[in-house]
């Protein structure tokens, strides 16, 4: 990764209380230490099963959650009480569904148009209005449907909106969280397809979180998977791919169904036995372990760090 | 004669908007043993071909035309007394979510004895060691303790293969499986997909792949539908569809999903426009606003399906005018086009499309 870095998280933690009975609450570690970096105009995609804390990973670095521990740095400056307000800003959100985020009862000038008034970043009414026609060309909407309602677009198009209230407050950084997964596949490359037009016309940064592995490589240049919290390898898009060390990454990518049937009736699945464990009751060790055929005694006793197996490669496993 | 066939069948919705043609006149036929996809985007009528086969459509849904005949029995126009015979029977349905279609009030072994107590003479205990033979062949262990529980007691996959050993609890004859790993995350529907692989291989029983998933299609099916706004765009083996797409959708479909395996970084061709809203559908080709190689002819009139390979057909202006070009096509007096073969194996006369 040869960019300058913008976005770097530390040690980042995320734990929710959860009642387990009278007077009692055991902690839910939804992020448990994770690191990365983003650099600036870079892609990073982050992938995993549900319920592994890849989506609080994308909000406790927006604060939307509070981190438990770690911190998260913006430019060069550590995210806190003092800088929030200017990370806000400079950082936005797009969220998986384009029907809940959006508010039924604002027009779609006002949905797109309210960063503008947080942030006053208009002065007169006149330049609002030409700045959120400007945002909705930008993502091909056209200005005749700005006083229109957030139901009378399709999912796609109410997707470009939420996109275009991203790009409101001219952020650096976005998190995409599962961002096509509810969109039809005609509709999903159209969007795809505008992220990164809009990459390369803003410079922006995208943290790309998704379950779908086939969109993930197509937009991202590095891949960080998840698993139960912990991120288990992280490497260049077409390395990951290529060359996965990391026992789960393995069986993730066998279990993708290629569209071709030779190559389907040729491939054999990596079949993972069992379900994912319950966060509350995690494996001691190596939380992989419950379900990895390669898991061996030691791998009960520590939890691996992430360690570097080629340039730019890190995988946490001890069997390695 | 196919264990299952589907003839011209039209299913509508009257809302008070008006008459949604949800399923707009699809014909195919099923034989035993096979796996058949039906692959389409959400409201192209895939869910509801399934739910008019089984008649379990909500109002104000009704079939309007057309014919299912299950081994020779005509089931459109059946009394509700004889489709409960079939239900769940000789053909039973998976279903999408199986966190909303399992019954939460009731036991997993409670509702895994209601269909074989409604369907064989078999006595409450003889269910029961039915009911955790099912789950001991769908992958579950500790059967008798999974009997007791509720369906918020298990994780996602097991539920679903609750769903799959409620449905294949009476050997049934056609099991159809409306996206059932969409909800699911991806090793679990690897889990799900080699399941009903080996079951299918065992029970030797004929599966509807309902999904919009290709990849799940290529994984799985023999044979193909590519449905769009309630039309069959084109059908045929799973070889045929993938390797040679003929239709302009299904093409386009192809070229719109990223390819796992390209080093090279290669921008995607979506498909432009929105779906079509099925309250307004044109008098042509329902995809021909979205179509790049969209003729005159395409916003006028359907082109009928056209043999344009072995075990492929296809309904689009494109195959038709290309037959044309090389001679394939013949017509009748009132041109009406008999035959098109593209691959010059005539094997069948179509008729009813109109030649340009």
């Amino acid at each position: 990764m040869n960019e300058p870095v913008l976005v770097e998280v530390k040690n980042l933690k995320r734990y929710f209380p959860v009642n387990t009975g009278f007077l009692r609450t055991t902690p839910l570690k939804a992020v448990d230490d994770v690191s990365f970096t983003i650099g600036r105009g870079e892609t990073l995609g982050l992938v995993g099963e549900s319920g592994c804390g890849k989506s609080t990973v994308g909000r406790t670095i927006l604060h939307l959650y509070k981190p438990t521990a770690g911190e998260v740095i913006f430019d060069g400056k550590t995210v806190g009480p003092g800088t929030i307000k200017e990370f806000r800003r400079r950082a936005q959100i797009v969220f998986q569904d384009p029907y809940s985020s959006l508010n039924p009862r604002l027009t779609v000038a006002d949905i797109v148009g309210e960063p503008l008034d947080v942030n006053k970043l208009c002065k007169t009414r006149k330049e609002r209005t030409e700045r959120v026609r400007e945002l909705l060309a930008t993502v091909g909407i056209s200005s005749e449907q700005m006083t229109r309602y957030a139901h009378e677009f399709s999912g796609g198009q109410r997707q470009r909106i939420g996109i275009a209230r991203a790009l409101a407050s001219r952020p650096e950084f976005i998190v995409c969280d599962e961002p096509v997964s509810a969109l039809d596949v005609s509709i999903q490359a159209q969007v795809v397809n505008m992220f990164e037009d809009l990459q390369s016309q803003f410079g922006l940064s995208y943290l790309f979180i998704a379950h779908d592995l086939s969109v993930v490589k197509h937009i991202s240049s590095r891949i960080a998977v998840m698993y139960l919290g912990h991120i288990v390898e992280i490497a260049g898009a077409n390395e990951l791919y290529r060359h996965a060390v990391h026992p789960y990454t393995v069986s993730l990518l066998s279990a993708v169904p290629v569209p071709d049937p030779e190559r389907a009736r040729a491939s054999h699945r990596i079949v993972l036995e069992g379900d994912v464990p319950s966060p509350l009751h995690m494996p001691s060790g190596c939380p992989f372990r419950t379900r990895c055929s390669r898991a061996t005694a030691k791998c009960a006793e520590s939890c691996p760090q992430l360690e570097e197996v080629a340039p730019g490669h890190m995988a946490a496993c001890l069997e390695l | 004669m196919a264990m299952l066939e589907v003839k011209d069948l039209h299913t509508s919705f009257f809302t008070p908007a008006g008459e949604v043609k949800a399923v707009n006149g699809i014909s195919f036929n099923l034989d035993s043993g096979k796996v058949l996809g039906i692959v389409g985007e959400s409201g192209s009528g895939k869910s509801v071909t399934a739910y008019s086969i089984l008649q379990i459509l909500s109002h104000p849904g009704r079939i309007v035309s057309g014919s299912i005949k299950f081994r020779g029995q005509e089931l459109v126009g059946a009394g509700e007394e004889e489709m409960r015979k079939i239900r769940g029977n000789k053909i039973s349905i998976i279903f999408q979510d199986p966190m909303t279609s399992l019954n939460p009030v009731y036991t997993v072994g409670n509702q895994l004895m209601e269909a074989i107590l409604l369907h064989t003479d078999r006595n409450k205990e003889q269910a029961r060691a039915r009911a955790m033979e099912m789950l001991e062949l769908v992958g579950i262990n500790e059967p008798d303790k999974r009997l007791r529980q509720y369906p918020y007691e298990l994780s996602g996959g097991m539920r679903q293969r609750v769903m799959i050993a409620m449905a294949l609890a009476c050997e049934p004859d056609i099991l159809i499986a409306d996206e059932p790993t969409t909800a699911l995350d991806v090793t679990i529907q690897a889990q799900i997909l080699e399941l009903m692989q080996q079951l299918q291989k065992k029970l030797g029983m004929a599966i509807i792949m309902i999904t919009h998933d290709l990849g799940v299609i290529a994984s799985l099916c023999d044979e193909v539908i590519v449905m769009y706004a309630g039309s069959v765009c084109e059908r045929g083996t799973a070889d045929e569809i993938f390797y040679h797409p003929a239709h302009e959708y299904t093409k386009g479909l192809m070229r719109s999903i990223p390819s796992i395996d390209d080093d090279e970084h290669e921008r995607l061709v979506p498909i432009l426009g929105t779906p079509i809203d099925l309250l307004n559908m044109p008098e042509g080709c329902p995809f021909a606003p979205r179509c790049d190689n969209a003729m005159k002819v395409c916003l006028t009139g359907r082109a009928k399906e056209v043999w344009v390979g072995r075990d492929h057909l296809s309904a689009c202006w494109m195959n038709v005018k290309d037959g044309s070009e090389r001679g394939l096509v013949q017509t009748d007096d009132d041109g009406q086009i008999v035959a098109i073969d593209l691959e010059g194996t005539l094997d069948a006369a179509v008729k009813g499309g109109q030649a340009q």
